[in-house]
């Protein structure tokens, strides 16, 4: 717990590996909401055409 | 019911103030049991879950500010909320810019929502504050190695004279009684804005909006 985290430093970006590893899940979580089928969709109100 | 009462009655603000309630949030619209077609998404359930989380921060919060900082530093069952007031914080920011994402790749403020959004810009400023003044209200050495470390930031801001990082009293205060229900009301405000106007429409493939 004392001992200081590690960073991953590439150019001009320099941010520590847990900062990482969140945005890294935040982002495979966003891609998982795009992709994977959402129950009952479909059933909703069609307001295509209103 | 005669003109002379109607008249009477145009002059009630209640009246006027139900009467615009009625008009543009009808129940249906505030509740609804049934929705468009294109909100049969997970990407739409990323705002639920910051408000799930929220309320999860409310109370555990509550919790905390009844008992005080030696119940939540010593007893295990202070520990157990303290934690749960840090993680549902984490949920409660990490799903708030996972909605952030979502609405700015359908641009949510089409369609007279641009208040909506803004909104939740304000939301999202005000919570980091309200984070910040928790980092602060720890009572332990992390607390005091980040108030000793932002002064000097706030001080060179100008406004360090009163908004005093150093000050507890001032910092706990604004984290658990003014910013938390600065959050909360602008948070209902919100939600009333996105039930008033609905979801917005996908943006469609070919450029336009949807009719």
């Amino acid at each position: 717990m004392d001992t200081p985290t590690t960073y991953f430093h590439w150019g001009f970006i320099l941010i520590s590996v847990p900062n990482l590893l969140v945005i890294a899940g935040m982002v495979v979580l966003f891609a998982i909401a795009l992709v994977l089928p959402f129950p009952h969709a479909g059933e909703g109100d069609d307001v295509r055409n209103k | 019911m005669s003109a002379t009462s109607s008249a009477e009655e145009s002059k009630s603000w209640t009246l006027r103030l139900r009467q615009s309630i009625d008009r543009h949030l009808p129940m249906d619209h505030l509740l609804p049991d049934r929705q468009p077609y294109y909100v049969g998404s997970w990407v739409y359930v990323f705002g639920v879950v910051t408000i799930a989380a929220l309320v999860w921060v409310v109370v555990s919060g509550v919790v905390l500010s009844f008992f005080g900082p030696q119940w939540w530093h010593d007893s295990r069952v202070g520990r157990f909320f303290n934690s749960l007031h840090f993680w549902s914080v984490q949920l409660f920011f990490i799903f708030m810019v996972l909605h952030l994402w979502g609405q700015y790749f359908m641009a949510g403020w089409r369609s007279g929502r641009a208040a909506t959004w803004m909104i939740g810009v304000v939301i999202f400023a005000v919570s980091i504050l309200t984070a910040f003044t928790g980092y602060l209200s720890q009572q332990n050495f992390d607390a005091q190695f980040i108030a000793t470390n932002a002064k000097d930031a706030m001080n060179a801001a100008g406004i360090g004279a009163f908004f005093n990082v150093l000050n507890f009293g001032q910092m706990y205060g604004l984290h658990i009684m003014l910013l938390p229900i600065g959050v909360t009301i602008l948070v209902v405000l919100h939600i009333v804005m996105v039930r008033t106007r609905g979801v917005v429409k996908p943006i469609d493939p070919e450029g336009g909006v949807r009719p």
